[in-house]
């Protein structure tokens, strides 16, 4: 097996982890200020790539259906902390977890109502062929579309750690995160913090539903993306953001060295299930994930 | 005795029950700039009720509460943050998985006033505000000498310290009032030596007026100026520690059976 090809899965792999990143970050965004494991994120996805390609087909150039849709996401982050999570302060994970495998519905409902579930092709403008010069020089296949969003992908991810590690507002989420109490004491507006973050997810959703809309074309299988999301978050931790970046690399690059290296022995498919046996075994040496907080128990 | 100055905070007869239990029946007391007031009783006297209705974290079905003169029903959580009562639980709570230096931080939440917008940028304004803030976190951490703990997750820290780390955080306020829910409890004698000079050098330092629940009665009759008893949600002594600790009422309810 030459060493060219290797390189060439293992970018291609490296590439596409990136963008199982950029879902993943949605659910730590939501975990890391409120603790809540946000089923729905994957509609999100789902809801921003619909209304986008939804708007867009009404005759709307695309520079001007991404900033209305970003409205729409954002006034939904807002809806669902207002309507859904604020009556629900206070009350055990299990019910607000709940809540939000109901949402999921919802949303994915809501989508479909307004604009069909027809499946619908995104463009971008970023065509997914190799890049010339890469392949001349080296002979490695880099496809031009997959750097494009991974370099957007790592351009979110690096504003947003910085923002929360380094900011009053980042640094409040992560305070209300931890106890809601404290927080109030030390006068943080718990509310106005919760509609900041779903804000922040339905922006990062559509991202995500952009770019895995023009890779996939929208439709409804969209919202399993999500399911991929979660073994992304077992190995980079559910409350960290770099987490989900190295989590994503991860995932990304082994799923597709273990496609092309086992697959031919055990009848392929493995890309499919490979990601969560990684997960399962990581589960059990590492809980709380390479970057989480320690889970630290007095005795 | 410290020169102590107006009434800031006076609270006429409040009172708060749960359904039909009775944690607090008509009580009075005022607190005055600048003082170090006590509040003492055995357990389930309504101590931490008492503070949780300065702060605003329960509100009294009964009373009025006059802090610096404005008359209020009642106190809100926020409220009491943004108008200068910072305090400390009784069960320690601090951002666990946070570091010492960042829940620090947290206390300076309201005294920072970039927008959303300069923040996600981390431009400019936003930098600058955030260097400056921890200047004045810094000091609270030498003043606390807890430098060489500033990047250590709370959650890791000794109990003892992470008393002192809750302390630091009410104190990046600059609060006008400081509210401390049994600030030396669990602590060794060393400790609570050092939480006394601590609270001492604050009510000296800063003339932060502070507001103290504690159980260990040496300290309390050292370091307090007056004294309010509680007994069954009932006040029953409010005075210098000298007469508290003659008055016979006390005696009986408390101290009589302590000893």
């Amino acid at each position: 097996m030459d060493a060219q090809f290797f390189f060439e899965v293992l970018l291609g792999g490296l590439l596409s982890g990136v963008m199982y990143s950029l879902v993943a970050l949605g659910y730590v965004l939501i975990y890391k200020a409120s603790g809540v494991f946000n089923f729905a994120q994957g509609s999100m996805v789902f809801f921003a790539a619909l209304t986008t390609v939804g708007i867009h087909d009404m005759g709307v150039s695309l520079w001007l259906a991404v900033p209305l849709t970003m409205i729409v996401m954002i006034a939904l982050g807002l809806a669902i902390e207002k309507f859904v999570l604020r009556p629900l302060v206070a009350q055990p994970e299990i019910t607000l977890f709940m809540a939000t495998i109901g949402l999921a519905f919802f949303v994915e409902g809501l989508a479909q109502a307004i604009w069909g579930a027809a499946v619908h092709p995104l463009e971008l403008g970023i065509e997914d062929v190799p890049i010339q010069s890469v392949m001349d020089s080296t002979g490695i296949a880099i496809s031009q579309f997959d750097l494009v969003a991974a370099g957007i992908a790592a351009a979110l991810v690096t504003a947003l750690a910085i923002f929360f590690s380094k900011t009053r507002i980042g640094r409040a989420l992560r305070a209300v995160a931890d106890d809601h109490q404290a927080a109030l004491s030390v006068g943080i507006p718990l509310q106005q913090i919760w509609g900041i973050v779903w804000a922040v997810a339905g922006f990062v959703a559509l991202v995500a539903g952009l770019l895995w809309g023009a890779r996939n074309g929208v439709e409804f299988s969209l919202t399993f993306l999500a399911l991929k999301a979660l073994p992304v978050l077992i190995l980079g931790g559910f409350t960290s953001i770099p987490g989900a970046i190295v989590g994503g690399l991860i995932i990304g690059a082994s799923e597709k060295l273990a496609e092309v290296y086992i697959g031919p022995h055990v009848g392929g498919g493995v890309e499919g299930w490979f990601p969560y046996l990684l997960a399962l075994l990581f589960l059990l040496v590492r809980p709380e994930g390479l970057f989480g907080e320690r889970i630290i128990r007095r005795i | 005795m410290r020169p102590t100055g107006e009434v800031i905070l006076d609270l006429r007869n409040i009172s708060l029950a749960f359904g039909g239990v009775k944690a607090l029946t008509d009580i009075s007391f005022d607190v005055r700039e600048h003082e170090i007031r006590a509040i003492i009783g055995p357990n389930g006297a309504g101590k931490s009720s008492m503070l949780n209705v300065i702060n605003g974290v329960y509100r009294p079905q009964q009373g009025e509460i006059v802090f610096r003169g404005e008359h209020r029903r009642n106190m809100n959580t926020y409220q009491a943050a943004k108008s200068g009562i910072a305090r400390t639980f009784q069960n320690i709570a601090l951002f666990r998985g946070m570091t010492v230096l960042d829940n620090i931080m947290t206390g300076r939440n309201l005294k920072m006033h970039c927008n959303l917008l300069q923040q996600a940028l981390y431009w400019g304004a936003a930098q600058r505000e955030e260097l400056e803030h921890r200047r004045i976190v810094e000091e609270v951490i030498d003043f606390l000498e807890i430098q060489y703990i500033r990047k250590t997750p709370v959650g890791r820290l000794p109990y003892g310290l992470q008393k002192r780390v809750e302390l630091g955080r009410a104190l990046a306020a600059e609060p006008s009032i400081l509210l401390l829910d049994e600030p030396m409890a669990g602590m060794n004698t060393e400790e609570k030596q050092d939480m006394c000079r601590f609270i001492l050098d604050v009510n000296d330092e800063f003339g932060t007026t502070i507001v103290l629940i504690e159980h260990d009665m040496g300290v309390v009759m050292d370091i307090s100026d007056r004294v309010v008893v509680l007994d069954y949600g009932r006040k029953i002594g409010d005075g210098a520690p000298a007469d508290i600790r003659n008055s016979q009422d006390v005696i009986d309810a408390y101290l009589g059976v302590a000893h």
